[in-house]
């Protein structure tokens, strides 16, 4: 059953070539615990990328404002009216650049002019330490820094908002610039220090002068104590003004601006804890039905609910599960049927869900099974015993789409990631190391060997490095660019421009 | 009914094949890697974070895991308990069965020398990857802890300790406190819980799934459940004495 596409944007996948274009992170072989990648996002407009680490910093890279200057030249230099050019400029400026930093936009665009060919590169923007350990003295239990997820806050005026969270507490982060500074005060000096009152003989009016651009990350709210277990999921509602975070037993409603109260949309924790058989893994709003978001389970289930039916969505509009396949049973079947991932397609018709070994596509009109299953690793099935033993089967895999839902892509083993192209049916095994990180070097398909005549460039299934895990990606909503967490390194791949 | 690809030797010495779901589930081999299946997931079930809190989802998916081989070991007959020797048992039913299996394994602890690092234990399991290394890593601090101890405190200590274990995956507000002690052994109850899913029935204390465990069945010498809950048990007294 083929699966629609998106709508014209670039089709991701193998129709397309992609390229290195760059690694943020330390080369050292030895890697601090600290500095793994834990989450990885795009913003709304894609030009800013944030990272959250087990060490509980965020890092956002923001990208170079190339795209303005390449497109006034061309145009102006193929003589086309001047209107025509400066609404080009004004669109991509928009997209670019809050509405005040037009100016210095500008700016720092013409700077790029001695390299007109690189594409816009991604360089840190802003660093911030957004949890810190904690401990729960309650419970004698340290509380990890690490941040789980950080979801972005489409942009409303010059700031940028980033919700981040570890296991229990949210935090609502204001990412603001500032380029100007204040001279001229009355009362202290330049410096800061305070001026004699006797010695003010005459007043004056502060003059805003500039200054060197210094982001400022600050906190502006903390959601804190409404989550007994692990946080897991946080999603921003389309309404803009609401979110949901979940951990293993219950799903909360937040409003952005209220800290001291949230809703409880979810509970499935039972009155016996000794009945537990189930716990929630994932949850997410509905792109564009702000009363609709879908949860799912270590039973390989996803239930979408309605807000609007009741306050506690204890009953799902409509459940979702692929019936067994009883020739493959095993020990291991529900551990591997657990869903790690959910996510709507940007259209929001679709939703698709990561399981151990593959990934699935469903209609959210068709409850009975997924509408497509991509294999993501399937020589793993053999090896599940030993990946149960040292605990890789518990692995959570996270997968994403292209922005025009034309292609799929998701972690596996040996820094190797996978694309589905929906359209095309095919797919690809890409390879994120150093070795391949020459600029704008394309990367060779890998393949891994599972019979018994390893062909040459093939690797075989024991040779698989299961150290290194891909387990977070990021597609830009707009471009074909692409940001894979391997380890403590990030990875940033584009396509080839022809 | 094993991971695919994993080989199972057809029956062999004449086997009863009648028994059993397929016959070919009841084979030596199938049935020595199933235990060690087990083993495996009681020991990752044990082996708890004590500083961060464990993750509750790989909890819950091992507990389900260890839940399905009983349920598939009682439909074959092969989950058989020592059927309790020692004066002074306790009158309970529902304590049978953490009392048999910590009984049963003190009396193993008699006839083990300090065990082997369990190599023999998996056979096959491991075709090219690593060797077990979470349960050899596991092994080794608790050979050397080996001590015979069958005083009663120690069979209230192990439970106590699992409860401190179970405490760790739920919350400690005043209601699921409550919860925890709805039972007068909850602590047992947890256990129980955890090894054979038969919760309903052992809420009124009489499970008829109880029962079945405690048709007594002398079981094969040297069985390695019992030796393996037997290291459990010193791991977890050490970890509560200390």
């Amino acid at each position: 059953m083929a699966g629609a596409g998106g709508g014209g944007c670039p089709a991701g996948g193998n129709d397309l070539q992609w390229c290195f274009s760059q690694v943020k992170g330390a080369v050292d072989e030895d890697v601090a615990e600290a500095d793994i990648i834990s989450t990885v996002e795009f913003n709304y407009s894609g030009d800013l990328l944030a990272t959250g680490d087990k060490g509980g910093r965020v890092v956002i890279f923001q990208r170079e404002q190339e795209a303005v200057v390449r497109t006034k030249c061309r145009i102006w230099r193929d003589g086309v009216l001047p209107l025509f050019a400066c609404i080009l400029a004004v669109r991509y400026a928009a997209t670019a650049l809050p509405a005040e930093r037009w100016g210095s936009g500008l700016r720092e665009a013409h700077r790029n002019k001695s390299r007109p060919h690189s594409r816009g590169e991604y360089n840190v923007y802003s660093t911030f330490q957004s949890h810190e350990p904690e401990f729960d003295y309650l419970k004698s239990l340290e509380i990890e820094e690490k941040i789980n997820k950080i979801r972005w806050l489409p942009q409303q005026n010059a700031a940028h908002f980033l919700l981040s969270t570890n296991d229990k507490t949210i935090k609502l982060w204001k990412i603001s610039e500032r380029d100007k500074r204040a001279e001229g005060y009355n009362l202290k000096d330049e410096d800061g220090r305070l001026r004699d009152p006797f010695r003010i003989t005459a007043l004056r009016v502060p003059i805003l002068k500039p200054m060197d651009l210094m982001v400022e990350a600050s906190p502006r709210r903390i959601f804190a104590n409404a989550h007994t277990y692990h946080i897991n999921s946080i999603s921003v509602n389309s309404d803009h003004e609401t979110y949901l975070s979940a951990d293993d037993l219950r799903i909360n409603l937040w409003h952005l601006e209220i800290t001291d109260r949230s809703f409880n949309i979810v509970d499935i924790k039972p009155v016996n804890m000794e009945e537990l058989t189930e716990v929630i893994t994932a949850a997410e709003f509905h792109p564009h039905q702000c009363n609709v978001f879908v949860y799912s389970s270590s039973k390989g289930t996803i239930r979408l609910c309605d807000m609007r039916s009741s306050a506690l969505c204890d009953r799902h509009a409509k459940f979702f599960e692929e019936p067994e396949d009883p020739s493959s049973r095993s020990f291991f079947s529900e551990i591997i049927s657990s869903i790690s991932d959910v996510k709507f397609s940007h259209s929001g018709r679709y939703m698709m869900t990561r399981d151990y070994l593959s990934v699935k596509v469903w209609d959210l009109n068709m409850e009975s099974r997924p509408v497509e299953t991509h294999q993501v690793h399937e020589y793993l099935r053999s090896k599940l015993c030993s990946l149960y033993e040292n605990d890789c089967i518990f692995d959570k895999f996270e997968c994403c789409w292209s922005g025009s839902d034309s292609a799929i892509m998701t972690g596996s083993y040996n820094n190797f990631f996978r694309m589905f192209d929906r359209t095309t049916r095919r797919d690809v095994t890409l390879e994120a190391s150093r070795e391949n990180s020459k600029p704008r070097a394309s990367l060779k398909p890998r393949k891994v060997c599972t019979g018994g005549k390893r062909k040459k460039d093939e690797i075989s299934v024991d040779s698989l490095d299961f150290n290194k895990k891909i387990l977070h990606t990021a597609w830009h909503p707009a471009e074909n660019i692409i940001a894979v967490a391997a380890t403590n390194n990030l990875y940033i791949f584009q396509d080839k421009v022809n | 009914m094993f991971a695919r690809g994993l080989k199972r030797k057809s029956a062999e010495d004449g086997e009863d094949v009648e028994g059993g779901l397929a016959g070919t589930q009841a084979t030596p081999s199938y049935s020595l890697q199933r235990q060690s299946l087990l083993d495996m997931s009681l020991v990752k079930l044990q082996l708890c974070h004590m500083l961060v809190e464990p993750n509750l989802c790989r909890s819950v998916l091992i507990a389900n895991t260890v839940r399905q081989i009983q349920e598939e070991m009682t439909q074959d007959g092969t989950w058989r308990v020592v059927a309790p020797q020692a004066a002074g048992r306790a009158p309970l039913d529902r304590l049978v069965s953490t009392e048999i299996l910590c009984r049963s394994v003190r009396e193993q602890e008699g006839e083990r020398p300090a065990p082997d690092v369990g190599d023999g234990r998996m056979p096959g399991l491991v075709p090219g990857l690593s060797a077990v290394p979470s349960a050899q890593a596991l092994r080794s601090p608790q050979s050397s802890l080996w001590e015979v101890d069958s005083s009663r405190e120690n069979r209230g200590g192990f439970q106590k300790s699992l409860d401190q274990i179970f405490e760790t995956l739920e919350s400690k507000t005043p209601g699921s406190v409550e919860e925890l002690f709805s039972d007068v052994d909850s602590s047992y109850y947890d256990l129980d819980a955890v090894l054979t899913g038969m919760v309903g029935s052992t809420q009124s204390g009489h499970g008829s799934g109880l029962q079945a465990f405690t048709s007594a069945a002398t079981p094969p010498p040297g069985s390695s459940c019992r030796s393996d809950l037997g290291e459990l048990d010193h791991a977890v007294e050490i970890l509560v004495e200390t």
